[in-house]
């Protein structure tokens, strides 16, 4: 087990990248701490995969280091950082049959007999891969690989990390779900960091204790679940997370606030300083559809024309139109709607986030 | 780090063994620019005196050349008549299931195992009952009885990877088979045929047993022609080397076309 | 592929079917027909049974010949397949040095049989060739022409530097086949260079290894054309393989009967020692 560290970490697979666009991961520190859950969520492109290869040493990073416990491994081998993946699309040597591919990397280490065929029935039972151990790995289906593929990622005690490259991909629903509380058992169960790489944000905040957010090249925001959804710290953090995605609106600024069109939304003083401080003029008001609430006609409140609702069981999706600008509103399942009903909106002053050049400003402490 | 010094290994590796595999080439080469009396008077790395002669030797006298052409011409002969007979039973092998399918592939690929040795008499009677003994036909023929077998081999499995789809596609949209085949089918496997037509220009181009006994004069090939450098005055060399060299430039040129294909058809479209 | 069962493919099989009919099927019924008879001239035949079949497997000169083909083909295979294997484990993955290495690798295959032999009939001679002289330079007592061992080493390396690149290009299309994701897996499983050979490369070689060896067998145990024009056969008999054997008893003394009978012998070896090779291997694999 291991810290990982990045420091002014950069990878380009470009032999002479020109610009910022040709980097897949734009320079970046982090720290991975030792025995967390971690997941690395994002649209896919956005240099998660690429990531990950770089700390198991598969791709060596074209800037900054690689840290394992202080101790830079940039020139080591996954082999010698001794660190566990699994790949998103099953690999299983076919020749060898189940109880061969889980005893593989342990044989490989060079440990005693006895000891591989505990550890390969403890992982083999934890997978409920028991009645398959004596089948040959090529007749097994798409899931059963994959699940022999993670096991040969579970089954050394001793690696540094554990790492997910988006494992439950070619697995069905019903399975997906009980494999995810599986990992999340047996990390409890050991207490191995592990770094989880998927595009689903369910999956990611399942999964582990604090999530990073990527985007284009970048982490964006690092954070429990809640602080992603309450506190998004970059526009694409709201889109992206929640669902529907947070409401973003061009706005311009006014005396005391911002505006857009003739709605204006007043801002604390403390924001207002810091807006004061920056001269751009990409702004954008976020509010997440959880957080809009329906009120009776007031002085602070917006009409809107309702276009379109949609049930989705347990809540429904409003699309309102407020000066030509839509917005999603979520609202509770007993709350009566029409479809071109003009409804009164409230945003609670808390929960809107005003961003600048994408990322969050907010007061100073 | 451990990689790379891995990887440069290997290149030294490959590349004395590439080294290894062109210096007999290399030293034909050498001999078809030395004259015969440097060539006897002793061993040397390359030619002292650099001359054009012995190709001029070849390419002036028309028993020398007209054996170019002769292989030339039943080789391709051979490469189209394999084909298209080979192009069509290939398709049926790779889409159809059929009375006795299994049996007469193997049949066919049977013959592949067959030595040419065992075929050389009644070859010669059977082609000189008909009166097609020395023509280019009668070696293009012969040539058949392995390249047929491979090239239905290859085609077939370049073929299996075409998915069904395409060919029920092309019926609803009311191509007619002949149409289809060679409209759409054809294109798509283009490097399938391509590779074979190279095998098959190989294996009839190198094969010189059956090419010799079925000819005498008019259509003798030039692997056979060379035999008459052994002359009264002993072997000529220089001529011998500069007629080998321009035996192997053929194959060279139809390799560089079929390149980047050349890997997969070595495994016979199957991997 | 999900195949269709239509017995109107016949046609689209059938042009094949008459060509090799008329190329193999006819020539083969003559030798049949011949093995069973006693040929004195155009219409002076007896049947004579199998008379000639216990005349050849009798014949002292044709077992060493057989013999000696085993053993050519025994060694061919020990010394090509492994090498193969190991030339495409080290070919570059990619790129133009890959597509030059393709090239490079192909010319000794795209040599005509005879030239294969004069190439190095010149090579291998002790005055003029470079390999011959270098050898007696380092004090190797070395001539194919006159010495039974060094002519039969001489064509063995022959047909080594002539076949070895088939076998390497084969392994090469196979290891090309294997994804990347196998290799970065066995990186993470911490396995040692030999295991992933032993435990991916190999496994995955097997299907053009079955074609490599088949190819191999049949084609050295049929070899003819670059013996003859090196060697000659000789000197004695230490090169004279069974094509040539059948060539000198068929052309040469024009003993047809015997000959016929031969040539089916020999067919049929070539028909059972392939037919076993390949059960050999295919059945390994099930059993494991």
């Amino acid at each position: 087990m291991a810290e990982i560290a990045l420091t002014a970490m950069a990878h380009s697979y470009e032999k002479e990248p020109a610009g910022p666009e040709d980097y897949a991961i734009r320079q970046l520190d982090h720290v991975w701490e030792k025995g967390g859950a971690y997941a690395l969520l994002g649209p896919s492109g956005c240099g998660k995969s690429t990531m990950l290869n770089i700390i198991s040493g598969l791709l060596a990073p074209s800037e900054g280091q690689v840290l394992f416990d202080g101790k830079p491994v940039n020139h080591l081998s996954p082999r010698e950082r001794n660190i566990a993946q699994v790949f998103q699309f099953p690999v299983v040597y076919d020749s060898m049959t189940v109880f061969d591919n889980l005893a593989f990397p342990l044989r490989n280490s060079g440990l005693p007999k006895a000891k591989i065929r505990e550890r390969v029935n403890e992982i083999a039972e934890v997978l409920e891969l028991e009645p398959l151990l004596h089948r040959k790995a090529r007749n097994l289906t798409a899931d059963e690989k994959q699940k022999v593929s993670m096991g040969r990622g579970l089954v050394r005690e001793d690696v540094s990390a554990i790492l997910f490259d988006e494992p439950l991909t070619v697995i069905d629903p019903q399975l997906k779900w009980k494999l995810r509380r599986k990992l999340k058992q047996i990390h409890e169960q050991f207490d191995i960091t592990m770094i989880y790489v998927t595009h689903d944000q369910l999956e990611a905040s399942t999964f582990a204790d604090r999530i990073a957010v990527m985007y284009e090249g970048r982490i964006v925001q690092f954070g429990t679940p809640t602080e992603l959804f309450e506190n998004p710290n970059h526009t694409f953090v709201g889109f992206f997370i929640g669902s529907p995605g947070m409401n973003l609106i061009d706005v311009t600024r006014c005396p005391g606030g911002v505006q857009f069109g003739n709605t204006r939304f007043p801002l604390s003083e403390g924001v207002m300083k810091r807006l004061a401080e920056t001269g751009s003029d990409n702004l954008r008001l976020g509010i997440r559809p959880e957080f809009i609430e329906l009120t009776e006609p007031n002085p602070d409140s917006c009409p809107a024309i309702v276009e379109d609702v949609e049930d989705l069981g347990t809540y429904q999706i409003l699309t309102a139109q407020l000066e030509g600008q839509g917005l999603k509103v979520r609202l509770s399942e007993d709350i009566q709607v029409e479809r071109k009903q003009v409804v009164h909106l409230h945003f609670p002053a808390r929960w809107l986030k005003l961003y600048v050049d994408e990322f969050l400003v907010e007061a100073s402490p | 780090m451990a990689i790379r010094e891995r990887s440069r290994s290997k290149g030294l590796g490959i590349t004395v063994f590439i080294i290894l595999l062109l210096t007999p080439i290399y030293w034909l080469l050498n001999m078809s620019f030395k004259t015969n009396r440097e060539i006897l008077s002793g061993l040397t790395l390359w030619p002292q005196n650099f001359t054009f002669d012995n190709y001029v030797v070849i390419f002036t006298d028309s028993s020398w050349y007209s054996g170019y052409i002769n292989s030339m011409t039943y080789v391709l002969m051979n490469m189209t008549i394999t084909l298209t007979v080979a192009l069509p039973a290939a398709y049926a092998f790779s889409r159809y299931r059929f009375l006795g399918d299994k049996h007469l592939f193997f049949w066919l690929l049977s013959n592949r195992m067959a030595p040419p040795a065992v075929f050389l008499l009644p070859f010669f009677q059977l082609y000189s009952s008909i009166g097609l003994f020395d023509t280019h036909i009668a070696v293009a023929l012969a040539h058949c009885l392995f390249n047929v077998p491979l090239a239905v081999w290859i085609l077939e499995g370049f073929m299996s990877g075409v998915p069904r789809e395409y060919d029920e596609m092309a019926y609803i949209d009311g191509y007619s088979f002949p149409r289809f085949f060679v409209k759409i089918f054809m294109p798509m496997i283009r490097s399938g045929i391509g590779v074979t037509a190279f095998f098959i220009f190989m294996f009839s181009w190198v094969e010189l047993l059956l090419a010799r006994t079925l000819t005498s004069v008019d259509a003798q090939p030039i692997a056979a022609i060379m035999t008459r450098t052994i002359g009264a005055s002993g072997i000529d060399w220089g001529v011998l080397s500069a007629a080998g060299v321009l035996t192997i430039l053929p194959g060279v040129l139809v390799v560089w076309f079929v390149r980047n294909h050349v890997a997969r058809g070595f495994a016979l479209g199957r991997v | 592929m999900r195949k269709v069962p239509d017995n109107r493919a016949w046609w689209l099989v059938l042009p094949v079917l008459l060509l090799v009919a008329f190329s193999a099927l006819v020539p083969l019924m003559t030798v049949v027909n011949y093995s069973v008879q006693d040929i004195f001239g155009p219409g002076n035949a007896y049947y004579v049974g199998t008379e000639w079949f216990r005349d050849v497997l009798r014949d002292e000169r044709l077992q060493a010949s057989l013999l000696r083909q085993f053993g050519f083909s025994a060694a061919v295979l020990a010394i090509e397949i492994p090498l193969g294997i190991g030339i495409a484990l080290m070919m570059p993955k990619g790129g133009i040095r890959a597509s030059l290495c393709l090239i490079l690798l192909a010319i000794p295959l795209l040599i005509p049989w005879n030239v294969v032999g004069t190439i190095w009939q010149i090579f291998a001679r002790g005055d003029i060739g470079l390999f011959g002289w270098g050898l007696n330079q380092l004090g190797f007592n070395y001539n194919y022409t006159g010495d039974p061992v060094d002519a039969w080493l001489t064509v063995l390396l022959m047909d080594v530097w002539h076949w070895t690149p088939l076998v390497a290009l084969l392994c090469y299309s196979g290891l090309r086949a294997i994804p990347e994701a196998f290799y970065q897996a066995a990186e993470i499983d911490r396995a040692s260079r030999w295991a992933v050979f032993r435990y991916i490369q190999l496994p995955r070689l097997k299907n053009v290894l079955v074609i490599a060896v088949l190819l191999r067998f049949m084609d050295s145990f049929m070899i003819y054309t670059e013996p003859f024009v090196l060697t000659g056969g000789g000197p004695g008999s230490s090169t004279t393989f069974l094509s040539q054997t059948l060539t000198t008893m068929a052309v040469g003394q024009f003993d047809l009967g015997r000959a016929a009978a031969f040539s089916l012998v020999y067919f049929l070896i070539v028909l059972l020692v392939s037919w076993l090779f390949f059960t050999a291997i295919t059945h390994m694999d099930k059993e494991r």
